[in-house]
C-alpha cells in the first residue's frame, strides 16, 4: 500500500489497484470490464477462458473485506458493454449483488458502458465527495479522480499496471482482469500529467517511483 | 517416363548429363511418394522436376500441375529463374510463377482465378491458399506435390501443419504424387513416414567426404568463453587463402560482437560483411548482392545462412564454437563448394578448451556419416487447432472426415479420435469447464457438418495462420530526415533495458541509443566506444545427444593423441584429481571455494535438462536446509554453491521426488508462459500483435501471462495448459532429456569430494549466466530499481 494526499484527503494506492480513503471510508476502483470475453466472443473473435469476471470480483471481494468499506465508486467502463451486463452468469450477478447490499454503491458512466441499470446502486456521469471530483476521464477541472487510461510501466524488465498522480489529480490502473494499457511514457499521459507526477507500480506490492516518461 | 527429346536436346547443348538419380526420379516418376536424399550441389531441385516438366512438356494439361513448397521465400524466386532457364530455353508451355507473402495482391488474386502450371510456395501461404473457398478448384488438377528441404521443415511446427494441408491437398485431388528433397537426413526411414505411410526412399551417390579439420592455432583456447576471438588472426589468415570464406556462429549476439572484434583486426580491410537474422531486410539484401558479385571474402554469418540460394563462389567454411549438432554442421558444411563430387572444405574453431573435446566428437561423427537429431514427437495439437479453424474457413466440414484425413499425415497418424474431438471442442466452444460460450461458439453444426458461426471472421482468422511465431522486435533506424536509414531489429525486452547514452552493436556497428520514436529504436553512430551488448533472441541450442556420448567415450581414452597437447594435459590433470566422467555413471563433485560449498553434476544431458535439473535440485536444498545461493548450467555439467556441504547427493537426486517437486515448479514458471504464449496464438486463442495494431496506443491485446495464470487457477485441466506442458518438456525444460540420464544412470554415482575445484570443474566459474536463488527473487529486484530510482529523483 502507497499512502499520499491530494488536496489534503488522505488516500491510499492498493497493489489490487483500488484507491482506498479511510476517512470516507470508501473504495474506488475503475475499468472492471466485466463480461469482456463474451463480448470478444460474441463478436466472432477467440473464446478467450470466461472467469475474468469472477476473478475481478474475487479481488474486489478481497478489497472491501480487507479495507471495511462502506461505500464503493466505480469509475466507469464496469461492463465491456451493456449487453455484457446483460448476458453476466447468474452466480455472478448473485455475488456482485452480495457485495453492493449494505453499502453505498456509485457507477459512474464509462465510454464502454452507460451504466448497468438493473444492478441498482445510483448511477452518476461524475461525483463530488468534499474537495474531491471523482470521474470516468480526465478533464481540467482538478483536483479529480479518474481512469478510462489503464496505465501501466515497466519496471526491472516487468510490465506492471501503475497509478499515477501528481499535485491535481490520481488516474486508476485498470481493475478487471483481461485489460490492457497504455504505457506511461504515451504522450497522452504525459501532457496529462504534471512533471513531477509519481507512478505507483502495482501487483504483490504497491511501489512508488517517478512516473516513466 | 522419357525425358522429351527437345529438352534432352537442351541439356545436352548445355553440355549437361543427368545425374543417375535424376534419371531414376524420371523412371519412377508414377511413385506415390518419394523421398530422394541427395548431396548439396547434386542437382535434387531439378530432379524433382524433371517428371513435371516431362509430363507438361506437350502442353495439355490445364491448370495447376506441380506444387513447389519450400522453407525460404528466397528458395522460390530462386528456383524459379532456374526452373525458367530450360522452360524458355526449350519453349515449353509451362507456365511457373511463385507465391509468398512478398507476392502483390494483383498477382495473388489472378492466381487463384487461373493458377500456373508450376506454382512455388511456402507452407504459410499454402495455408492461406487452403482456406479461400475456392480451394477446390484451385487445386482440383494437381498431380505432383514437391517438398523441398524436407528435414528444415520436419524439424519445426512448420512441418507438421504442411503434412496436415498435404492430407488436405490428397481429398481435394485423390492420387496426388509426393516427393520430398533432402541433403541431410539422419533417419531416413522415419523422415519418409513423416511424408506419408508407403513413401520410397531413393538415396543418390553422396559424393566425397568432406575436408574437414580443427583450426589450429599458436595460442590456447581460453577456458571458458564462446567468443574464440583468440583465433581471429588465424581465420583472417584462412580468409586471405581463399576465395570465399563463411564464417559460421551460433547466436546472433556471438556473430555481432565476433564482426567487430574481427574488423579491429582486419588491417588489411577484406571486404567482409555480416548477415543474419536481426538485419533489417534491405542491409541483407545489400550482403547477399556483394556475394553474388563476388566483391566479399567472407561474411559472418548466423543459421540464416544455413539454407537457402547458391549464391557466390564459396571455398571455405569456418564454424565458430562447438557445432552442438552434427545435421546442421553438415550442412553448413555443404555451403562450401556447391560442386558434385568435389568435397566441402571445412575449419572448426572451438571457442573454449571444453569445446576441443566437442569439436573432436564431431570430426569423428562427420567422418563415421553419423546424423544426429532427437526423434520427432507426434504432431501437437495446437497446429491440429490451427488446421480445424482453417479448414472451416474454406468450408464446412463433416468431423469423422476431417478425422480420417487427418491420420492420413505422418506426424498425425497415432492420433485417437478422442484427442481429434477435444481440439474441435477448443475451436468450436474454448472447451472451458464453464460452458460460457453456447451462444458464441466460433463453430457451430449446420445440417451435420461444422461451420464458422460468422464467415465475417474468416478474414481474422487467416491473418492468424502459420506456426512461425515472432518474439517482439522493435525496429532499430539511425536518427535523421525521412525516419532515417533502416539498421535491423531488436527484442522489446532489450529495448526497454536501454537508457539514452547506452551503446550497442547492430550490424557491426556500435551505436548510441537516443530514444523510442513510435515503436522505432532512435540510434545515433558512435564508433570507437566499448558497446553494450544486443541481446539476440538466438535459441541456445544444446549438445545432440551423440555428440554428448562421444565425448564420454573420448574422456575413456588412455592418451589423447589427437587433441592438441594442452588439451590433453588438462584431461590427464582431471584423471589424477578426481575421474572423468563415464558413461552410464554419474561424476558428482563437491569442494569449498572463496567460502562458498559448490556441488558439480556432469550429466552431459544437454543445456535445457541441465538447467532444469539446477532448478529442482536448488528447490530442494532450499527445502532441505542447504541454503543454496545460485547454479549455473552448461551442456555437460551443473555447478550449484551454498552455504552448506552436500554430503548425500544421491539422496538429491531421487527420481520420484524430482517429478514430483517438478509438477509444483512447472506451474508458475517463466519458460511454460513463454511455451504457452506460442501454443496459444498458433491454437487460435490470442491473435497475433501486428505492426499496424501496435502504433495505435492502447494495446488491443493483453499480456498472455494473464490468460495462463487465469486457466491454472480456474480450469487446470484445459487442453491448452496441456499442449504446453507437452511442448516444455521436449523443448526449453527437456525433462525427457534429463529422465533418461537419471534412469541411465541409476545408482551408479561417483561422489568424489576434492579440497578445491578440479580442472573440469574450474571452467564452469566463468561461465555466464548465472542463476541466483532469491526466495523473494522479482518483487526484490523491482523493490531495489523503484527506490532507486525515487533517490535518484530525490525523493526519498
Amino acid at each position: 500500500m502507497y499512502r499520499f494526499s491530494l488536496s489534503s484527503a488522505d488516500l491510499h494506492a492498493l497493489p489490487s489497484g483500488a484507491l482506498h480513503w479511510p476517512a470516507e471510508q470508501l473504495l474506488v476502483v475503475s475499468d472492471l470490464h466485466f463480461g469482456k470475453s463474451e463480448r470478444l466472443a460474441r463478436r466472432g473473435g477467440a473464446l478467450l477462458p470466461p472467469f475474468e469476471t469472477r476473478d475481478t470480483l474475487q479481488r474486489l471481494d478481497d478489497d472491501l473485506e480487507a479495507t471495511g468499506a462502506r461505500g464503493v465508486i466505480c469509475l466507469g467502463d464496469s461492463f465491456d458493454d451493456l449487453r455484457a451486463a446483460e448476458a453476466m452468469d447468474p452466480a455472478d450477478q448473485l455475488w456482485l449483488t452480495r457485495l453492493m447490499a449494505g453499502r453505498d454503491w456509485v457507477w459512474i458512466e464509462g465510454n464502454h458502458d452507460a451504466g448497468p441499470f438493473a444492478l441498482g446502486g445510483s448511477h452518476r456521469a461524475e461525483l463530488q465527495i468534499g474537495p474531491l471530483a471523482f470521474r470516468h476521464i480526465a478533464t481540467t477541472q482538478t483536483p479529480e479522480i479518474s481512469g478510462h487510461y489503464h496505465p501501466k510501466l515497466r519496471l526491472a524488465g516487468q510490465a506492471r499496471r501503475c497509478f499515477l498522480l501528481d499535485q491535481a489529480r490520481v488516474i486508476l490502473p485498470a481493475y478487471g482482469s483481461y485489460t490492457g494499457g497504455l504505457w506511461s511514457h504515451d504522450p497522452t499521459l504525459t501532457a496529462l500529467m504534471q512533471p513531477q507526477a509519481l507512478a505507483v507500480a502495482i501487483g504483490k506490492t504497491a511501489l512508488p517511483l517517478p512516473m516513466p516518461r | 517416363m522419357e525425358l522429351p527429346a527437345a529438352l534432352a536436346d537442351w541439356f545436352a547443348a548445355q553440355g549437361w548429363a543427368l545425374h543417375p538419380h535424376q534419371l531414376a526420379m524420371l523412371e519412377r516418376a508414377g511413385d506415390a511418394s518419394t523421398l530422394l536424399i541427395a548431396p548439396t550441389g547434386g542437382g535434387k531441385t531439378l530432379a524433382g522436376f524433371l517428371p513435371s516438366l516431362a509430363e507438361l512438356a506437350d502442353g495439355k494439361h490445364k491448370g495447376l500441375h506441380t506444387l513447389y513448397i519450400s522453407p525460404l521465400k528466397a528458395l522460390t524466386a530462386d528456383i524459379r529463374r532456374n526452373l525458367r532457364r530450360p522452360v524458355e530455353g526449350v519453349g515449353l508451355p509451362i507456365r511457373i510463377e511463385d507465391r509468398t507473402g512478398d507476392t502483390t495482391y494483383t498477382q495473388r488474386r489472378r492466381q487463384r482465378a487461373d493458377p500456373p502450371h508450376i506454382l512455388l510456395t511456402t507452407p504459410e501461404s499454402l495455408a492461406l491458399l487452403l482456406s479461400y473457398e475456392d480451394a477446390p478448384r484451385i487445386f482440383a488438377g494437381l498431380s505432383r506435390v514437391i517438398v523441398d528441404e524436407i528435414h528444415a521443415l520436419a524439424e519445426s511446427k512448420r512441418g507438421d501443419q504442411l503434412m496436415l494441408q498435404l492430407a488436405r491437398l490428397e481429398t481435394l485431388a485423390p492420387g496426388l504424387r509426393r516427393v520430398g528433397l533432402s541433403a541431410t537426413v539422419e533417419d531416413p526411414p522415419a523422415l519418409a513416414a513423416f511424408l506419408g505411410a508407403g513413401t520410397q526412399v531413393m538415396q543418390a551417390d553422396p559424393g566425397p567426404d568432406p575436408d574437414i579439420s580443427m583450426l589450429i592455432t599458436q595460442q590456447p583456447p581460453p577456458w571458458a568463453g564462446n567468443g574464440a576471438h583468440y583465433a581471429i588472426p588465424a581465420i583472417l589468415d584462412q580468409v586471405k587463402l581463399h576465395k570465399t570464406t563463411l564464417i559460421f556462429h551460433n547466436t546472433r549476439a556471438q556473430a555481432e560482437i565476433f564482426f567487430h572484434r574481427l574488423w579491429l583486426l582486419n588491417t588489411e580491410d577484406l571486404p567482409i560483411g555480416i548477415h543474419h537474422g536481426s538485419l533489417s531486410r534491405e542491409q541483407r539484401d545489400r550482403v547477399e548482392q556483394a556475394m553474388v558479385d563476388g566483391r566479399l571474402r567472407a561474411i559472418v554469418c548466423t543459421g540464416s545462412l544455413d539454407l537457402g540460394i547458391d549464391w557466390g563462389d564459396v571455398d571455405l567454411v569456418i564454424q565458430v564454437g562447438a557445432p552442438k549438432n552434427v545435421k546442421r554442421l553438415v550442412q553448413r558444411i555443404g555451403r562450401a563448394n556447391h560442386r558434385y563430387n568435389a568435397p566441402s572444405k571445412a575449419l572448426l574453431v572451438p571457442a573454449n578448451r571444453f569445446e576441443v573435446v566437442e569439436c573432436q566428437a564431431a570430426l569423428q561423427a562427420v567422418k563415421a556419416h553419423q546424423l544426429d537429431g532427437d526423434p520427432r514427437g507426434p504432431g501437437p495439437l495446437d497446429v491440429l487447432c490451427q488446421h480445424i479453424l482453417a479448414t472451416a474457413c474454406a468450408a464446412p466440414f463433416d468431423a469423422g472426415a476431417l478425422y480420417g484425413e487427418v491420420i492420413t499425415a505422418g506426424p498425425y497418424a497415432g492420433l485417437t479420435r478422442a484427442e481429434f474431438d477435444s481440439c474441435l471442442d477448443f475451436v468450436a466452444t474454448g472447451g472451458y469447464a464453464l460452458r460460457a460460450y453456447d451462444k458464441w461458439q466460433r463453430l457451430m453444426i449446420r445440417d451435420g457438418k461444422w461451420s464458422l458461426r460468422d464467415p465475417r471472421t474468416a478474414a481474422v482468422i487467416r491473418q492468424n495462420l502459420g506456426t512461425i511465431i515472432d518474439t517482439e522486435t522493435l525496429k532499430v533506424r539511425l536518427k535523421g530526415r525521412m525516419g532515417g536509414t533502416p539498421l535491423g531489429e531488436v527484442e522489446e525486452a532489450f529495448a526497454s533495458t536501454l537508457t539514452p547514452g547506452d551503446t550497442f552493436l547492430i550490424g557491426g556497428q556500435v551505436v548510441r541509443y537516443d530514444g523510442l520514436r513510435e515503436m522505432t529504436v532512435e540510434v545515433t553512430r558512435q564508433p570507437g566506444r566499448d558497446p553494450k551488448v544486443a541481446v539476440f533472441s538466438g535459441t541456445k541450442f544444446a549438445t545432440s545427444t551423440q555428440l554428448s556420448e562421444r565425448i564420454l567415450q573420448i574422456f575413456q581414452q588412455g592418451d589423447w593423441p589427437d587433441l592438441p597437447s594442452h588439451t590433453a594435459q588438462w584431461l590427464s590433470l582431471q584423471r589424477e584429481v578426481s575421474q572423468l566422467p563415464q558413461p552410464g555413471r554419474l561424476l558428482v563433485e563437491t569442494f569449498g571455494y572463496e567460502a562458498r560449498q559448490h556441488l558439480v553434476l556432469y550429466g552431459f544431458a544437454g543445456r535445457n535438462a541441465q538447467q532444469t535439473l539446477g532448478l529442482l535440485l536448488t528447490k530442494r536444498m532450499e527445502d532441505q536446509g542447504l541454503h543454496p545461493l545460485g547454479f549455473v548450467a552448461t551442456d555437460y555439467a551443473t555447478m550449484i554453491w551454498g552455504l552448506t556441504e552436500v554430503l548425500d547427493p544421491a539422496a538429491l537426486l531421487d527420481r520420484a521426488s524430482l517429478r514430483a517437486d517438478l509438477e509444483g515448479w512447472l506451474g508458475g514458471n517463466a519458460v511454460m508462459k513463454r511455451t504457452f504464449r506460442n501454443v496459444a496464438i498458433i491454437a487460435g486463442l490470442i491473435e497475433r500483435s501486428h505492426q499496424g495494431r501496435r502504433k495505435s496506443g492502447r494495446q488491443a491485446t493483453f499480456s498472455s501471462d494473464i490468460l495462463y495464470d487465469t486457466l491454472r487457477k480456474y480450469d487446470a485441466g484445459h487442453l491448452m495448459l496441456a499442449i504446453t506442458k507437452d511442448a516444455a518438456m521436449r523443448g526449453l525444460v527437456d525433462f525427457g532429456r534429463l529422465e533418461a540420464m537419471l534412469q541411465r544412470i541409476g545408482d551408479r554415482l561417483d561422489h568424489v569430494r576434492l579440497e578445491r575445484p578440479s580442472p573440469l570443474a574450474a571452467p564452469l566459474f566463468l561461465e555466464m549466466g548465472k542463476v541466483p536463488v532469491d526466495g523473494k527473487g522479482r518483487e526484490r529486484l523491482a523493490e531495489d530499481a523503484a527506490a532507486q530510482l525515487m533517490r535518484d529523483a530525490g525523493l526519498t
